[in-house]
């Protein structure tokens, strides 16, 4: 979406500023162009999505003894901590969109360079929950293994505790696990994408390539920005808050 | 398999059945031979007219336009409007209300079709890649389905593999047969005789040779038909049983395997007993008893040299004594 | 190559010139050349798979089990089988065939299709535009589709394909042929058409010129528009399906394997979720194209234009409810049945209004028929049939019968292939003066179109009598069923002769298009006298299309345009 935004042109009209392509006729035009374009493709992203949520509901309603049973493995804290860290980086992101809108360069650089780090955090902390259900063997159902460690290794289990006596795990823990997985790493790669975008972002924003005449890149990548962060608030309560 | 003496009747043959129908049925449809093909046909025959009617009227108003205005010289094209509320509405409106007839016909019909009547008369239906099993109440199987005729028949039916569905033609009856659950479907069969049942579903290999036939006993027939074919069963030697468990069990032998050495997606049988074969994936090893029973058990251990590793498992589907009688069977293949 | 005056082939030349254009022109001709390159693959795969139906039992692939010990039939069906490595036998060979018939048609061919190829050349032209909203990413898209097809062809490759074109768990999960390259193929092909979706929306919204409301507006942009909505919006389901199915298979997912708790039926709704959608990707444009011609050879003002309009939107939208339909025996509720063939019927009307307003549209008329016109009677005639047979099996009961077997087969090919291709092939000869500045040879072009016609009837109508007398589809042998029907020789027979017509009808329309390339008369801006935007620039269009954009009018008004020769096409009179 952004591609086309940023393309100059060897331009036949004196009037035409280089960061405006030959095709337009304004630069509102193509501000609008590109705005328009980016959401729809966030539709599309809300429907790729939207077919896990319906994967989700569908076997939560199948096996709702699984997703309050399973659910209890998921670690709450690390779970909240992530939603904060994302509404942060959604609020700097914001931020640098009103920098860009007021000329200020070097508090866009700054607003997106913590962006990008508060990405970096949410990262790490998915890799230790990552990690953690992987020494567990709390991995999706093909790969389940959790009722045996559950049993011989309660010590490395704490969050096992409180969810009772293995013996009394119901069937087909794994779908739910399954579940957690592709959704939360398709939410990853998204973060891992968004992350790149943004990157290239702050490059051209440390160039000096944005203004209050263009910032086109800013405001698209913070929409997508905003609906990464929009997705993990649903994911959160869904997941890790089942009652 | 061979098509040879097809072709040469093929005209007479063909011409019979495409103008006469097999025995009664009409140019389109087989014969109708259950209470669901009444409701099917009904609904497909009003369908065919109304269509047929509105496919000629837009081809002969097509056709008329196309020779009365066709392009000439110094006639242009004459003025008349191009929009017209009430034309547009009408024939929204028209079609609108055949479609509903259309819509009515088809969900009554289908209500009946998925509302077994209460006592109906419950065979038990397996589909495994690529034949079907029946059972029927007092535990005999069998690889065709025998019904009575003028009795309501409930089909409670489930795949051991892919998705299968059963299909027979002559009741207009279809449903599919899903892994670890069960479908049910009925009929009520009214024309004693012989119908094709095969799978509509695309389910592998073999999926067009996974064929059964209906047959529909005559009143009183069936119940005598039952407890020969129970009796029967219970009376057969290992190698007979052998013999039986090949043909017509549950993913029988011989939808893969041949016992005259002709290669299908399995080696054959034929003279394999005393043999040292070998092996994709193992040692060279001698075909005895235990090679045997390991390859209906575990058939992944030892892949034949050349063939694909396609074969179901058969653990937990077979008793020890079935087991045996296979081994016998195939010890008699010379 | 063409004319003196700078065009858009001649602007750049050299080999990454075109490689690395912005133009939509020229975007649009690569695609051309793609997709047509993947129909000639997958029209050879609709010819082995239907040679081999010619005769009952193994015709042309192996001969497993006709042929007891001889080891020179042994020989014959192993070569066969070198082919497609993993398998053994005809039998795979041929579902290899069918499945990859099905997939390389629909993933590669009809989808991207119209929308793609004329889409991408004519809808800025007839916007008066200098290109779509996003050159970058039409570019892209080309690439995704070029890549994805690339994974298909390594498909054939790697152990074949031989789930069907559904891809239906839990089948795909446990065969062991190349499903997830094939899925990931598909998986990069949904990318490309969900950027072609993206551009083409914006590019309606943002790029018309001052004063072109959206109902002034021709409406092959009408049904490019709604195409693009369905594409934007039914895409991604399928891209999540394909991933999951794929994760399935690598890692053990179970989201669909009913051993781990899993529902292979969810498949079966997401998929038709996004695969019913896009029949109507595929039917809709095609619908355009008739619009356009019909209203232009006919003269005549189109009759109907907002209702033509209206029910472009009123086909995607309600496509999108009426998934369920391929699934009546797959054990949904009988609630669920009554509602998802009640809305089937529902997108019935929308499609009949568009007929009736076509054949509105020629009454009192100036009926010219070139090949284009040819090839719209054509659609007329086919999509009828394929319309009216899609009635059959909405109504519950009566598909309970036909469904999955060659009547399902027949009405598709005549909605696919009778609709859209022929719809394309109608708007190939339509604007290929536009897009090459050549006339193709009118005579033989329309005797191409009536052997193709021949042909595609022979081929599909005796597949309805196959179906209602109940010869299942994606069926290698039906000697199991002559007893008690003998007639499926004569039937099947009948068909294969009449796909080896319909090749030849489409190798003379090929040939008859190359062969202007190099003889053919250079065309005038409007030799056919239509009234919208892309027939006020030359032809073929300069680099820039319009150097000021023209002046706005109603697009379906020809009374303007005099004919003055072959030479010079119509011309505005003043």
């Amino acid at each position: 979406m952004t591609q086309a935004a940023t393309s100059s042109h060897d331009s036949s009209g004196h009037d035409h500023p280089p960061f405006l392509a030959h095709h337009y006729e304004t630069p509102k035009q193509q501000f609008d162009a590109g705005k328009l374009g980016m959401w729809i493709f966030l539709v599309t992203e809300v429907l790729f999505f939207g077919g896990l949520f319906c994967a989700y509901a569908v076997y939560r309603a199948t096996h709702p003894e699984v997703f309050i049973y399973a659910h209890q493995f998921l670690d709450k804290n690390l779970g909240a901590l992530n939603t904060v860290v994302l509404l942060a980086s959604s609020l700097s992101i914001a931020w640098a969109v009103r920098c860009a809108q007021l000329d200020q360069q070097r508090a866009l650089v700054a607003c997106l360079a913590i962006t990008l780090a508060l990405a970096a955090v949410f990262l790490g902390v998915k890799y230790v929950e990552y990690k953690q259900k992987w020494e567990h063997g709390l991995l999706w159902a093909g790969r389940y293994q959790a009722a045996e460690s559950a049993e011989t290794a309660n010590h490395a289990a704490p969050e096992a505790h409180h969810a009772g006596n293995p013996e009394s795990a119901p069937r087909d823990v794994g779908i739910f696990f399954s579940v957690y997985f592709t959704m939360t790493g398709l939410h990853g790669i998204h973060v891992v994408a968004g992350m790149g975008v943004i990157a290239w972002v702050l490059v051209l924003a440390v160039k000096g390539r944005f203004s209050s005449q263009y910032y086109n890149p800013v405001d698209y990548t913070a929409l997508y920005w905003h609906l990464v962060d929009m997705i993990w608030i649903y994911l959160f309560p869904l997941l890790y808050l089942i009652h | 398999m061979t098509f040879l003496p097809w072709n040469l009747s093929l005209g007479t043959r063909t011409a019979a059945g495409l103008i006469f129908g097999q025995s009664g049925g009409s140019f389109w449809m087989p014969p109708p031979s259950a209470t669901s093909a009444i409701w099917v046909d009904r609904a497909f025959y009003f369908i065919l007219y109304v269509s047929t009617f509105f496919f000629l009227l837009i081809v002969t108003l097509m056709t008329f336009f196309v020779i009365r205005y066709r392009r000439r010289e110094g006639l242009g094209p004459q003025r008349s409007p191009h929009h017209h509320l009430a034309l547009e509405l009408t024939w929204s409106g028209i079609p609108l209300l055949l479609v509903i007839a259309m819509f009515g016909l088809g969900f009554a019909g289908y209500i009946d079709m998925r509302t077994p009547p209460r006592g109906a008369y419950e065979i038990r239906v397996s589909g495994q890649k690529w034949n079907w099993s029946f059972q029927y109440p007092n535990g005999y199987v069998d690889t065709n389905l025998h019904v009575p005729i003028d009795v309501p028949v409930k089909l409670t039916m489930s795949s051991k593999d892919v998705i299968h569905s059963l299909f027979i033609p002559a009741f207009r009856i279809k449903q599919d047969l899903l892994p670890d659950r069960y479908t049910t479907m009925w009929f009520t069969a009214t024309r004693p005789g012989e119908y094709d049942l095969l799978c509509a579903e695309y389910c592998g290999t073999s999926h067009s040779e996974m064929l059964a036939k209906v047959i529909v006993h005559r009143p009183g027939e069936f119940e005598a038909w039952l407890q020969e074919a129970q009796k029967r069963r219970q009376n057969l030697s290992p190698v007979e049983l052998g013999r039986e468990l090949y043909l017509y069990a549950p993913g029988g032998c011989a939808v893969c395997h041949s016992i005259d050495g002709t290669r299908k997606v399995g080696p054959s049988f034929k003279g394999i007993y005393g043999q040292i074969h070998e092996f994709e994936n193992a040692p060279p090893t001698l075909v005895d008893d235990n090679y045997i029973r390991e390859s209906i058990l575990n058939p992944s251990a030892k892949i034949r040299k050349g063939y694909p590793d396609q074969m179901t498992v058969y653990k937990g589907q077979l008793s020890d004594e079935q087991i045996t009688a296979l081994i016998e069977y195939i010890k008699t293949l010379k | 190559m063409s004319g003196a005056s700078d065009s858009y082939l001649t602007h750049t030349r050299g080999f990454w010139s075109w490689a690395l254009t912005l133009d939509h022109k020229r975007i649009g001709i690569m695609y051309m050349v793609g997709i047509l390159g993947s129909f000639l693959l997958g029209g050879i795969f609709a010819l082995i798979v239907r040679t081999e139906l010619a005769t009952p039992g193994p015709t042309i692939m192996g001969f497993p089990d006709a042929a007891s010990e001889a080891s020179p039939a042994e020989q014959a069906a192993e070569n066969m089988v070198a082919i497609a490595p993993s398998s053994t036998t005809g039998r795979d060979l041929y579902n290899h065939m069918f499945t990859l018939h099905g997939a390389v048609m629909i993933f590669l061919v009809i989808i991207p299709g119209i929308p793609a190829v004329l889409g991408n050349f004519v809808l800025p032209l007839m916007l008066g535009a200098k290109d779509v909203a996003f050159p970058r990413l039409n570019l892209a898209s080309f690439y995704l589709w070029l890549f994805g097809a690339i994974f298909f062809v390594v498909t054939l490759h790697t152990g074949g394909l031989d789930t069907g074109w559904t891809f239906y768990t839990p089948y795909s999960t446990s065969t062991n042929s190349a499903v997830v390259t094939a899925v990931l193929g598909a998986f990069i092909l949904g990318f490309s058409s969900i950027f072609t979706g993206i551009n083409f929306i914006v590019t309606v919204h943002k790029l018309r010129p001052a004063g072109m409301t959206w109902f002034k507006m021709p409406l092959f942009v009408w049904s490019l528009y709604a195409t693009a909505i369905i594409q934007v919006l039914a895409t991604p389901v399928l891209g999540i399906t394909l991933l999951l199915l794929a994760a399935e298979r690598l890692m053990g997912l179970g989201f669909f394997d009913p051993k781990y708790g899993g529902n292979p039926i969810l498949f079966q709704h997401f998929f038709w979720f996004y695969s019913h959608p896009a029949v109507y990707i595929m039917i809709l444009p095609g619908m355009g194209i008739i619009s356009e011609v019909v209203s232009v050879f006919s003269r005549k003002h189109i009759f109907g234009y907002q209702f033509i309009a209206f029910s472009s939107v009123a086909i995607a939208l309600l496509g999108f409810l009426v998934w369920g339909h391929h699934m009546f025996v797959s054990g949904m509720t009988p609630l669920a049945a009554m509602v998802f063939s009640a809305l089937t019927f529902s997108v019935s009307i929308p499609s009949a209004i568009k007929v009736f307003n076509w054949l509105a549209t020629m009454y009192k008329g100036s009926i010219g028929l070139a090949t284009p016109m040819c090839y719209a009677l054509a659609f007329i005639f086919l999509f009828g049939i394929g319309g009216l047979t899609g009635l059959f099996l909405g109504t519950l009961s009566v598909d309970v019968h036909l469904t999955d077997t060659y009547f399902v087969v027949a009405h598709f090919h005549y909605v696919m292939f009778g609709g859209t291709l022929i719809a394309f092939l109608a708007g190939l000869h339509y604007w290929w003066p536009k897009m090459t500045g050549r006339m193709f040879s009118d005579v033989a072009g329309r005797w191409a179109c009536f052997i193709i016609f021949v042909g595609f009837n022979l081929t599909f109508f005796p597949q309805f009598l196959l179906g209602t007398r109940g010869m299942p589809r994606r069926y290698y042998d039906y000697s199991g069923l002559l007893d008690s029907h003998p007639e499926f020789a004569l039937l099947n027979l009948l068909s294969t002769i009449g796909a080896y017509t319909t090749a030849v009808g489409l190798v003379a329309a090929a040939i008859c298009l190359l062969h202007s390339l190099w003889r053919g008369r250079p065309a005038p801006a409007n030799p056919w006298g239509g009234g919208s935007m892309e027939w006020q620039c030359p032809s073929p269009p300069p680099h820039d299309n319009f150097p000021k954009t023209p002046p706005v009018r109603d697009p379906y008004d020809f009374s303007y345009l005099a004919y003055v020769g072959p030479d010079r096409g119509f011309v505005p009179q003043t």
